[in-house]
């Protein structure tokens, strides 16, 4: 049996006493347990921010890439080798941000992978600049007249794009985003968890307080995640409410991933088959091409 | 001497088949036994402006085109007047009888206009579209070329749904065939039959390189058109069902890199093909490739920038970029094959060098390259020659062996052993782009680092021992030594025989491995030349600074030409004085 001491490994984060990434971290490896896997079956792909060094810190196959690219990269590595479990993890100026044209282009793609986004609605690790999701009027060492663009809706524009799995945690509910992760490494494609975090050096405002006392489970609400329009008035709420939805917010499992449809995929993970898949005779078919 | 050297020119609007003609006609020549230069000359536009496509004719192989033409095809009136002057005395022009131009063009010229019922013929026994047919059915009968071998490859192109459309095209072939020999007297001075010979190739370089790619073992590619590298992801995917790659056309370039980045992560031969601007975007993904050394290729076809530049033209102008290109000190391979033949090569060679050195590897070509067509023997591009080292991948046999595995060990070569993620409990480890331990893990320890970056650089030392010296032609002792690098290999190699038999000795030495530079090699080639002249395609003489900065040779002349069009032997030997 797998258990959460299998994803530990020596080294201590560097995170500051009381940031959300330790609760993010925590139900990491609840969910990769509850999800039945193993270290060797998942891949982690982090981008550049304080919650990307998450792989420096578990015992993982983990590849800690460029800001914004994780999911790039971690899309070449699911081709390649899609019997392997993806997991991105990587903050919102990594995800929505400098990578936003990845996460678009990824929700519409279905490629099969998780994209934990660490939404602490602000820059931490560069020291406290505002962020794609910052609000409205935020003040910030870059925005020092208050943040003048509505912040990002990343639930929305996931299931607008045609994301098939759509989710919020809170860092705080340790175990409640353990099993929306434990669902998202099972989900037939894209699965989005924005991740509700506190920024305790750089987001004071934004405290635990401020989140506890605007977060709510959707399924108490009785809310269907299967029903699409339900779950974008669900997602709308949130930036622009005071209510912030938490859990599954949408999921379906009728679509294909985009591994599935790949052709050359039908034989086994490329990874696995032999460099040359064909005898050597059948390769002068090339040549001949060009007679 | 060849005893057959024909220039014929076909050029009209874009959208009047200017290119598909010239190549299928370069196809023909082929199939008839000849050897053909092929270079088409167009705008970046889909429509209007004015393209043309040169092709050579010769009964040896041939390596450029030249500037004088024998034969025009002139689909629109300015054809004449841009191409009149070029050609030879007693050329030929073949038009539709309708096409205006003025007649003044032609006056106190020896030249003769074959003026033919083109658009009429191919209206009454086919359509519209076969009017280009018709031409080169007319160019091949004024050369005494069978028609046959054009009526094929227009039924290849068609192929099995193609049956009332390639007879439609054989009607239109034979009258207006009929047409010229009813009209005009056809005793030409130039002949161009067809004779028999083995099945050739009409090949570019860019499919010469994808060929070479997949029989190489290259599983994924992931790209961004940009011209002149996309026909390589076409290529690619045109054919990843067949032979089992997985081939993503990405959102950008940036998401391309990374892509193969995760790719070869995994532990798949991974490639991804640009231009100038795209490889500008993937430059941030060479430096994380560098630092957690995985082994990338990347296609580099340059085209003349900066910037936009000139899409659908040729330069060699982004050579500094690719030796130089991302940040931070990190070892790189740079290829630059000349010939369809050499990218070929560069195809499966790029990934050996990839894996064994786990590193870059950039295969830098250009536009000329990319789209020019030659007749290639089949023999070069036999599967059966081509060989395959991954390097220092462990086997499930020699991780299990092994007490501790640390995917970034120092070792004395500097390569460390790869073992695939998810492979075993074992190979369970991290990457980042962070500095880092052997074991992978973040670091920021000083003499860790300092350990490091002699570990990824020393990897550059091996590498170097695997890069082949320059090629030399030409006679050992000469006064002018011509120096090359890429594409205007075939023109700088004839204007260096023309010299010779003039009478005035010239070598040439030309570079495909320009990265680890091979100082020696080139010291060796080079270090008694009495007078060293480089031919380059960019305004600043890249090459040649290469050569002085990591090889201490100096260059006494440059030829350099950064108009966007390649070389011919002809502008070598009229920029170069004889002294």
């Amino acid at each position: 049996m797998v258990t959460v001491a299998d994803f530990t490994n020596e080294i201590r984060p560097t995170w500051c006493p009381g940031c959300g990434d330790y609760g993010i971290w925590n139900a990491l490896k609840r969910g990769f347990v509850k999800a039945g896997l193993t270290p060797q079956e998942i891949m982690m792909v982090t981008g550049i921010g304080c919650g990307s060094k998450m792989n420096d810190y578990m015992h993982i196959n983990g590849l800690n890439t460029l800001h914004g690219r994780a999911l790039a990269v971690a899309t070449g590595f699911k081709l390649a080798n899609p019997a392997m479990k993806v997991i991105v993890v990587h903050g919102d100026g990594d995800g929505y941000g400098e990578g936003g044209n990845h996460f678009l282009h990824a929700a519409r793609r279905n490629i099969g992978l998780v994209d934990l986004v660490e939404n602490n609605h602000v820059y931490g690790l560069t020291k406290g600049q505002y962020s794609p999701t910052s609000r409205l009027g935020f003040i910030t060492k870059t925005s020092p007249r208050g943040a003048l663009e509505r912040p990002l809706s990343p639930l929305a524009l996931a299931i607008s794009q045609g994301a098939t799995f759509v989710a919020r945690g809170f860092s705080l509910d340790v175990n409640g985003l353990a099993d929306i992760i434990a669902e998202a490494m099972h989900h037939r494609g894209y699965a989005l968890i924005d991740v509700m975090q506190p920024c305790v050096s750089f987001n004071r405002q934004m405290d635990y307080d401020w989140y506890r006392e605007r977060i709510y489970k959707v399924e108490d609400e009785g809310h269907d995640p299967t029903d699409r329009e339900a779950a974008l008035r669900r997602a709308l709420e949130f930036p622009g409410g005071e209510r912030i939805p938490t859990g599954i917010i949408y999921r379906t499992e009728e679509v294909p991933s985009y591994e599935e449809q790949v052709a050359s995929l039908l034989a086994g993970p490329l990874v696995n088959q032999p460099l040359w898949v064909r005898p050597l005779e059948e390769y002068r078919e090339l040549v001949r091409e060009n007679v | 001497m060849p005893n057959i050297d024909i220039s014929l020119r076909i050029g009209g609007e874009a959208g009047q088949g200017v290119e598909s003609s010239g190549a299928g006609f370069a196809t023909a020549l082929t199939r008839g036994g000849l050897f053909v230069a092929a270079v088409p000359d167009y705008y970046s536009r889909i429509r209007g402006g004015h393209n043309f496509f040169t092709i050579r004719v010769s009964d040896e192989p041939v390596r450029a085109t030249r500037e004088a033409v024998h034969l025009l095809i002139a689909l629109d009136g300015e054809t004449v007047r841009r191409h009149v002057d070029r050609l030879v005395p007693g050329g030929v022009i073949i038009a539709d009888e309708g096409l205006a131009f003025d007649p003044a063009l032609l006056e106190g010229k020896d030249v003769r206009l074959f003026s033919l019922p083109l658009i009429k013929i191919a209206e009454e026994l086919g359509s519209r579209v076969m009017v280009n047919t018709g031409a080169l059915a007319a160019a091949a009968t004024a050369m005494g070329f069978d028609l046959e071998h054009i009526l094929s490859v227009i039924a290849d192109n068609f192929g099995a749904k193609g049956g009332a459309i390639v007879e439609a095209n054989r009607r239109v072939a034979l009258a207006t065939a009929d047409a010229l020999r009813e009209r005009y007297n056809l005793a030409l001075p130039w002949r161009v039959p067809a004779r028999p010979a083995p099945p050739r190739l009409t090949l570019d370089a860019n499919r010469a390189f994808a060929m070479g790619a997949i029989m190489g073992g290259c599983k994924f590619m992931a790209g961004y058109p940009m011209t002149p590298a996309t026909s390589i992801l076409e290529y690619m995917a045109g054919h990843a069902d067949r032979w089992g790659l997985v081939v993503k056309h990405a959102e950008d370039e940036i998401a391309a890199v990374n892509m193969c980045i995760g790719a070869a992560h995994a532990g798949v031969r991974a490639m991804t093909a640009t231009s100038g601007g795209g490889f500008d975007l993937m430059v941030e993904g060479i430096s994380l490739a560098a630092m957690i050394e995985v082994p990338l290729v990347i296609y580099l076809a340059q085209r003349p920038g900066p910037s936009t530049g000139m899409a659908t033209r040729t330069a060699q102008s982004d050579l500094l970029m690719a030796l130089h290109a991302g940040h931070g000190e990190f070892p790189r391979i740079v290829l630059a094959p000349h010939t369809p033949e050499e990218a070929f090569v560069c195809g499966y060679r790029a990934f050996n060098l990839a894996e064994m050195y786990q590193c870059l590897v950039i295969v830098i070509s250009d536009h000329y390259n990319a789209t020019s067509l030659f007749t290639c023997d089949p023999a070069s591009f036999d599967p059966a020659r081509v060989e395959i080292d991954r390097g220092k991948l462990l086997t499930a046999e020699a991780l299990e062996a092994m007490e501790v595995y640390h995917r970034y060990a120092n070792t004395p070569d500097g390569i460390s052993p790869r073992a695939l993620p998810g492979s075993s409990p074992k190979a369970v480890y991290l990457s980042t782009s962070d500095e880092h331990l052997e074991n992978g893990h973040i670091t920021e320890d000083p003499q860790v680092a300092t350990m490091m970056a002699r570990k990824r650089l020393r990897k550059l030392d091996g590498a170097r021992g695997k890069m082949r010296p320059p090629f030399r032609f030409g006679p050992a002792e000469a006064e002018c030594t011509l120096v090359s690098w890429g594409s205007p290999f075939g023109s700088v190699y004839e204007a260096m025989e023309t010299l010779n038999a003039q009478g005035y000795p010239t070598n040439m030495v030309h570079f495909v491995d320009v990265w680890p530079f091979p100082h020696e090699a080139a010291q060796e080639a080079l270090g008694g030349a009495k007078r060293i002249v480089s031919v380059e395609n960019n305004a600043t003489g890249q090459f040649a600074f290469m050569l002085h900065a990591y090889g201490g040779i100096e260059v006494q002349e440059q030829i350099l030409k950064f108009d966007g069009r390649g070389f011919t032997p002809d502008y070598v030997l009229a920029h170069l004085e004889r002294s």
